[in-house]
């Protein structure tokens, strides 16, 4: 039976490294859950102390009710799918899927079924009497994730399954282990640094950094309603420029400012700010109003084409790897060429404004 | 097509590096083989075809009786040598143990010194005036159980070669990736049951490599069983004392015996290829396994195992080093402490130690240079000399020594070759003998080094040959010399073929060791013993300084 996970103010520490200060989640029984940062941020550490296979040095991880802290890995009755696999070599694929089961009560009978099941499901039937080196990554990653669920685990754990195959197979494993996921209904972890990944794969997701979680909620309101710059850079691209709030106002520059309607917290203080701008949420400006900035680079990518630009006022904040505007080919009259200019204005529904610590002043910023 | 490949091949410089390469193995390794076979199937009176020396060997009891002594007691031996070894590089692996580091060079030590300084320590404690022997029966009125004959082989046989099976266990557990066994305890297995269904498969051609080893080396070793064995006569003892009884005369009975080993050995060796071919996968990790702490108690056990283990192969060493330093007055020990045995070798054995070192400097140089042409050919220009002097060079392997001694001496006693008496034939010996250990870790970096490399040097203007010295040479050199300390310690302690080669004049430190053990004069080959093991020791530790630590590969 799936269950929910309940992590408890747990702490993680290497030596005098504090990995995980303190940390604490809950994930609903049956639900994609994604733990998404960039290398070093404690996603894998946090999933390992689920498993079993990393000691939870303060606070505690429940399944359902349970407290799994000092039960041993083999005991916790998960289904852990590896980064690099960890396909047993000396054993077919069938004897790899049916691993797990002969520490079970389950009959011949009922292995045998449960396999063929399982195999089907992912299809790799055809291959089940290979011996693992001879599949492709595509494969083997099947057969890990056929060798988790099979075995009826309370919770299905995740460690960037999918970091080592080639771009193509990735987007196609994807849909598959999503589509495996909904089908057994198996509370799932899943550990990536890849936020495309996350966002189209997951139910929730949690981001972290730095040990500590950022923000956890679904997607689409991670995307549009990010509770801090550092989520806001990190999921998709957003070019933050310096403004100022008042009465509901957004002034970019002394000739440009929009209104923000109700999508400012009206708590929120007024003055100094920053405004997260994606690139799909410039429109081009009908008259010389907005903000000026001309193209430095122009990359055409199909249904859109991406511009960097730079702008002619001090409107950004500085260290900025880039500023993007794309324009959707599909509405485009025209695509302009290096070294025009052009006039943007932004569209007050979707961008985002944060107080100068970094924190979100939009209403339904959820952390 | 592959010859063809050769043929057609631009004539450069690697290609008449192949021919003369050839041309060595013809003259120094296919013609002796060649010579034992014919002359084993030629009657010493008539000079004509015969088969009367293989229908002696099966008619005749004492000399049957030979191989199957051989048999027996190299079973066992292996079968003990897996089962500590492959447990004891488990615990070291997986578990932490204090002092690891200390453990593992003893192991080396005891496994790549002399191999007869096992044998004849163990006399000097539980022998018929050993030490042990006299306190037991003293102290207690006990008679101790007999060390001579099978017990002894298989005592000192075991205590020698187990390093092999845990040196290659050690290794193919850091090969095993620690997610595997992750993933088999997220599927509900125990540690326990972890061990037999994951660790001991994936290491089960390994445990067969090492087991070959030690198998192959306990056959051929003659030093052992010829000092401990007494009555219980081996294969390579019998060899030697039918070769050397018939020196005299035509050496064609010994040379049947000689070729029926080579038969034997190389069926082994094909049928343990067969069977590690069939099971073998590859493997790398990605992040090897860590040692864990064990629970007190289990971690006691572990501990007391693995020192014990340690202290018993050591203990050959101890003795040596101890007897070297005792007063004596002839051969007899005498109470009190000298550097007489010291004085004595000086004086005397000056030779047998000058000698070693020089041969065995020659027999290095050849060893490199060989090592590293052979090594390129095998791995940059497969063609099918390549391949078949590759295939070749494994031969000494499956050769015992003393048969590899019969063979060298058969060839080249007589024209058009006359090399019988001289240090030349010694050399020889050692090259042929100890040249896989450069090859291969030879062979080995240069898989890791991109073939690109060199292009890029050719492409730049500079000729093959000196690409091979300036570029690929140097970018070798590790593990060359890695592979060229391995063949240095193993020549210096080489007794088996060079016991049949030498002469008063060309007389090695291991060959004077034996010599010494057998006139009785223990305090001279312990001097000479610590001498050899020093030398070994400060070897390992240049091995150790090269490879950054790293662990032997045989």
């Amino acid at each position: 039976m799936s269950v929910s996970i309940h992590v408890e103010n747990v702490v993680k520490q290497y030596g005098p490294v504090t990995i995980i200060p303190d940390l604490s989640v809950d994930i609903r029984n049956g639900e994609f859950f994604t733990l998404l940062g960039p290398s070093g941020c404690g996603k894998t550490t946090l999933l390992r102390m689920i498993a079993g296979f990393n000691s939870i040095e303060a606070g505690t991880i429940r399944f359902d009710e349970q407290v799994i802290n000092a039960i041993p890995a083999h005991k916790r009755n998960i289904g852990m799918v590896f980064q690099n696999y960890a396909i047993f070599p000396h054993l077919t694929v069938r004897k790899n899927v049916e691993y797990g089961l002969q520490f079970r009560e389950v009959s011949k009978a009922e292995i045998a079924t449960r396999v063929d099941d399982i195999l089907k499901t992912v299809r790799i039937e055809e291959y089940q009497e290979r011996l693992p080196e001879r599949l492709s990554g595509g494969q083997q990653q099947r057969v890990a994730l056929a060798r988790a669920i099979v075995v009826h685990p309370s919770v299905l754990l995740m460690d960037e399954p999918l970091s080592n195959l080639d771009a193509k197979l990735r987007v196609e494993m994807r849909g598959a282990i999503r589509d495996i996921q909904k089908k057994v209904g198996i509370t799932t972890v899943y550990v990536t640094h890849d936020q495309e990944e996350a966002l189209c794969i997951s139910d929730r997701i949690a981001v972290m950094r730095e040990g500590v979680i950022q923000q956890i909620g679904a997607p689409q309101a991670i995307y549009a309603r990010p509770a801090n710059i550092f989520v806001a850079t990190f999921i998709g691209h957003s070019n933050l420029f310096k403004a100022t709030l008042a009465g509901g106002e957004l002034r970019f520059t002394p000739g440009y400012a929009c209104n923000m309607g109700g999508q400012v917290r009206p708590d929120a203080n007024e003055g100094q700010v920053v405004a997260g701008v994606r690139p799909e949420e410039f429109h081009l400006s009908d008259s010389a109003t907005g903000l000026a900035a001309r193209i430095v680079k122009t990359t055409f990518l199909g249904r859109y084409v991406n511009y960097e630009l730079a702008f002619a006022d001090a409107v950004l904040l500085p260290d900025q790897a880039a500023i993007e505007f794309s324009q959707d080919i599909g509405t485009a009259k025209k695509v302009f060429e290096p070294g025009e200019t052009i006039h943007l204005e932004v569209n007050p529904e979707k961008i985002n404004v944060f107080a100068e610590d970094g924190t979100s002043l939009m209403r339904g910023a959820v952390s | 097509m592959k010859l063809g490949k050769l043929l057609s091949s631009p004539r450069d410089f690697w290609f008449w590096t192949t021919l003369c390469i050839a041309a060595l193995f013809i003259v120094f390794l296919v013609y002796p083989l060649f010579s034992l076979f014919t002359s084993s199937f030629v009657d010493p009176e008539t000079g004509g075809f015969t088969l009367t020396h293989y229908a002696q060997f099966f008619k005749k009891r004492y000399y049957y009786r030979a191989l199957l002594n051989s048999m027996s007691v190299t079973a066992c031996v292996t079968v003990l040598a897996v089962l500590i070894g492959a447990p004891m590089a488990y615990l070291t692996s997986a578990f932490q143990i204090r002092g690891k580091r200390m453990v593992d060079v003893l192991i080396i030590v005891s496994m790549l010194s002399p191999p007869f300084i096992g044998a004849y320590s163990w006399i000097l404690l539980g022998g018929r005036s050993g030490v042990i022997t006299t306190f037991v029966s003293e102290y207690f009125g006990m008679q101790m159980p007999t060390i001579y004959g099978f017990t002894g082989i298989l005592l000192v046989l075991t205590l020698k070669l187990y390093p092999f099976v845990y040196l290659y266990v050690s290794g193919a557990l850091k090969s095993i990736d620690v997610s595997l066994s992750e993933a088999a305890e997220s599927l509900g297995c125990d540690p326990i049951k972890k061990v037999f269904t994951i660790i001991l498969p994936l290491v089960t051609p390994t445990v067969l490599a090492g087991g070959l080893l030690v198998f192959m080396n306990a056959l051929a070793d003659f030093g052992t069983p010829m000092l401990i064995g007494e009555g219980f006569v081996v294969m390579p003892v019998l060899i030697y004392s039918e070769f050397v009884s018939e020196m005299g005369g035509q050496a064609n009975f010994a040379a049947a015996l000689a070729a029926l080993m080579v038969v034997l050995t190389c069926l082994i060796f094909l049928g343990q290829k067969y069977v590690v071919n069939k099971k073998s996968f590859t493997m790398s990790a990605l992040r090897p396994m860590k040692p864990t702490t064990l629970a007190p108690v289990p971690s006691a056990l572990a501990h007391v195992f693995i020192y014990g283990l340690v202290f018993l192969s050591i203990i050959p060493q101890l003795t040596v080093i101890y007897t070297s330093f005792m007063k004596v007055n002839g051969v007899v020990f005498t109470s009190g402490y000298s550097l007489d045995s010291y004085r004595i070798i000086f004086d005397k054995l000056g030779t047998a130690i000058t000698n070693t070192y020089l041969y065995g400097l020659a027999a290095i140089l050849i060893i490199v240079l060989l090592g590293m042409f052979i090594a390129y050919l095998a791995t940059r220009r497969r063609n099918l000399i390549t391949s078949v002097i590759d295939t070749f060079t494994m031969f000494p392997y499956i050769i015992p020594g003393s048969v590899l001694g019969i063979t060298l001496l058969l060839a080249f006693n007589k024209p058009p070759i006359v090399l019988s008496g001289t240090a030349m034939i010694i050399i020889l010996a050692f090259v042929v003998r100890r040249l896989p250990y450069t090859l291969r870790s030879s062979a080995a970096i240069l898989y890791q080094i991109s073939p690109s490399v060199e292009e890029a040097s050719i492409s730049l203007g500079c000729s093959p040959m000196k690409t091979f010295f300036k570029v690929t040479a140097i970018m070798m050199l590790p593990g060359v010399m890695a592979g060229a300390i391995l063949s240095w310690i193993t020549v210096i302690n080489e007794l088996s073929a060079s016991v049949i080669l030498y002469t008063g004049g060309t007389r090695t430190m291991s060959v004077s060791i034996y010599t010494e053990v057998i006139r009785a004069s223990y305090g001279t080959a312990a001097a000479l013993s610590s001498i050899l093991t020093l030398t070994t020791i400060v070897s390992l530790m240049i091995f150790f300084k090269l490879t950054g630590g790293k662990e032997l590969a045989l």
